[in-house]
């Protein structure tokens, strides 16, 4: 009742200076809108009609955006070459990704909840370093983490690339922030029932956690397989290497073989953009709440 | 309780730590009777991750001082002890690395410095442009996020190719238009640095524009209709609204685009290969090459220290930049 009679002077000055509710306007953010979006979507598109190009068509001129003729040539001919070994890079990644996220949610949650949810000396010193490394620019951890994983006998394996990136220091903060978030009555009642600290944890606050949980693996997943810098310079060997690594020694080995180059970059985007297309509201809310944290 | 939270989250820019820390210490005292635990239980829940986190990041970060005090070639049994000759080398311009370093360093600094405004400004325009209702709005958002969820090789090796001087798309639609279809992108400069830039606000657009999005719908719509109501125009609300609300995401969001900016590796490595004659070779670039690949690793770790008191530096002028102004505030 109210509602509508506060609605009528807003209206009015709605028209002057102009809203949503003008079709004009609407039109022109949608114009401006879709042209974007067609500059993001279509190198992704022209990358994926490239990769079933044969090698002439995809350095042809003018550049054409239907492969004629239509081969797949190009995966056929990287999936099995044999310095290159692309469905190793694959697997490689995927088990890294996977062993990285697993990693990170369990740490980070574990960190999380005494430092959400107990008092004790030393808490404000952990948490204060954590909050610290934050600041610092992770350059300064490269060189003494490359002597550090040698020391380990790491070097040019897997585990390079699962364990040193696992302390994850976003991750802690996010798990705390959704630990604080959480009714403290469930855990409460559940002392007075002679449940121990980690049975609450296990049995109360990680099933109501779960879609920070998800959404925490998600984003470890992505920053671990899209990971560069790191594996180009730890996974010496092809064999070894992950996609992002292997992408680079694709392209060193075949320069201008832009079909090869293509169609490996597609096999490195499938994963990440399935994942994305279906659980993107996940990505996307954790994306933006990691900003609202700040 | 909720306007102190806020002022120190934007008057510090950090995060909002010190105070919801305080209030859960002080609930937990409160809860002790009900919620108790043995001494060692908290040291048990963070005990992984703290051997992570001590292993590799707190341990490197010393051991990276350490390094940078001697002559340390990973190839060479000898490490010798050189004091801060490292660091004096930088500075000295008839030394091997100076030149090298600062090269790198001009070009760290060329790329933040423009591709940084850009990835504040056309950000925020999008984010301003979805952040109403219309049909298909979560459609646009997920379609100017994708690049950011590919990774930069994918994003690198992508580019390098539309971006081909002879055969690539640019060039080509460049050429249909008019303008000069030669251009050589990733070969020559001031050429390759706008091809670097624009291929990362492509990349990123979408991750900030995500946040501002998600920070311009936390601004209360009673805001807007009370400056409606004091006959304020869009420009005005847009200025005496919008900017204010975003005041504490757009400090956040600064910091971590400086930060990515200044740590830039993959787009040059991939596209141009730090060319021509390293001038897009980037400090990080310039580091890893150093210490990873003609193993120096004592100088590589003194530039990387170099690069951090950079580094730490601009991110307290942007802390002192978006600083809550009080006196300001008091009067308006």
């Amino acid at each position: 009742m109210s509602a509508t009679a506060v609605k009528t002077p807003e209206r009015r000055s709605a028209d002057k200076s102009g809203s949503t509710k003008r079709p004009a306007r609407t039109i022109v953010r949608l114009v401006v809108l879709i042209l974007l979006a067609l500059a993001f979507i279509s190198p992704l598109i022209f990358m994926v009609a490239t990769s079933f190009k044969t090698r002439a068509d995809a350095t042809g001129i003018p550049p054409t955006w239907i492969p004629n003729p239509f081969t797949v040539q190009a995966y056929e001919s990287i999936l099995g070459a044999t310095g290159t070994p692309v469905v190793q890079w694959f697997a490689n990644s995927m088990v890294a990704a996977i062993a990285n996220s697993v990693l990170v949610v369990i740490t980070a949650s574990l960190a999380a909840y005494p430092l959400a949810r107990m008092s004790f000396k030393g808490k404000n010193l952990v948490f204060g370093s954590i909050v610290a490394t934050l600041l610092i620019p992770p350059v300064i951890l490269i060189i003494p983490n490359y002597l550090i994983v040698g020391g380990l006998n790491w070097l040019n394996t897997l585990v390079a690339v699962i364990i040193p990136t696992a302390a994850s220091a976003f991750g802690v903060f996010f798990m705390r922030q959704f630990f604080l978030s959480l009714p403290i009555e469930l855990e409460e009642a559940a002392v007075l029932d002679g449940t121990n600290r980690f049975q609450i944890f296990t049995k109360i606050v990680l099933p109501l956690a779960k879609p920070a949980m998800a959404t925490l693996a998600l984003l470890a997943f992505l920053t671990n397989w899209n990971d560069f810098l790191w594996p180009v310079y730890v996974l010496f060997s092809p064999e070894v290497q992950t996609l992002p690594a292997g992408l680079s020694t694709l392209q060193s080995a075949n320069a201008v073989r832009y079909d090869l180059l293509m169609a490996g970059a597609v096999i490195a985007s499938v994963p990440v953009l399935l994942l994305f297309v279906f659980l993107q509201r996940f990505i996307i809310e954790g994306v933006s709440r990691s900003g609202v944290k700040g | 309780m909720s306007a102190s939270t806020t002022d120190v989250t934007a008057s510090t820019g950090s995060v909002a730590a010190p105070p919801s820390g305080r209030a859960a210490s002080g609930r937990d005292r409160r809860r002790a009777a009900k919620l108790d635990h043995a001494p060692w239980t908290p040291w048990l829940f963070l005990a992984p991750y703290l051997i992570l986190f001590i292993a590799f990041v707190i341990l490197p970060a010393l051991l990276g001082l350490w390094i940078s005090f001697h002559s340390w070639d990973y190839t060479l049994p000898l490490k010798p002890f050189v004091g801060l000759d490292n660091y004096a080398s930088l500075f000295q311009p008839d030394s091997v690395n100076y030149d090298s370093f600062w090269t790198s360093m001009r070009a760290t600094g060329i790329f933040t410095l423009f591709s940084v405004p850009l990835l504040l400004v056309i950000p925020l325009f999008v984010a301003l442009l979805m952040n109403a209702k219309f049909p298909g709005r979560n459609f646009f958002r997920a379609v100017y996020f994708a690049p950011y969820v590919l990774g930069v090789a994918v994003v690198g090796v992508l580019w390098r190719y539309l971006l081909d001087n002879n055969i690539g798309l640019v060039n080509y639609y460049l050429g249909m238009l008019g303008l000069p279809s030669d251009t050589a992108w990733t070969t020559s400069v001031p050429a390759a640095w706008v091809a670097l830039i624009g291929v990362t606000v492509w990349w990123t657009l979408g991750f900030n524009a995500v946040i501002y999005l998600a920070a311009l719908q936390d601004i209360p719509v009673e805001l807007y209709e009370a400056a409606k109501m004091d006959g304020a125009t869009r420009t005005q609300q847009f200025w005496n609204v919008t900017i204010p609300g975003l005041r504490p995401i757009l400090t956040f969001v600064t910091l971590i685009t400086l930060i990515a900016s200044a740590n830039m590796f993959g787009q040059s490595y991939l596209m141009t290969q730090g060319g021509p004659n390293r001038q897009t070779r980037t400090a990080i670039y310039q580091i890893t090459e150093t210490g990873l690949r003609n193993f120096q690793m004592g100088d590589a770790a003194a530039m990387s220290y170099v690069l951090t008191v950079f580094l730490i530096l601009l991110s307290v002028i942007v802390f002192w930049l978006f600083r809550e102004r009080k006196e300001k505030k008091a009067k308006v």
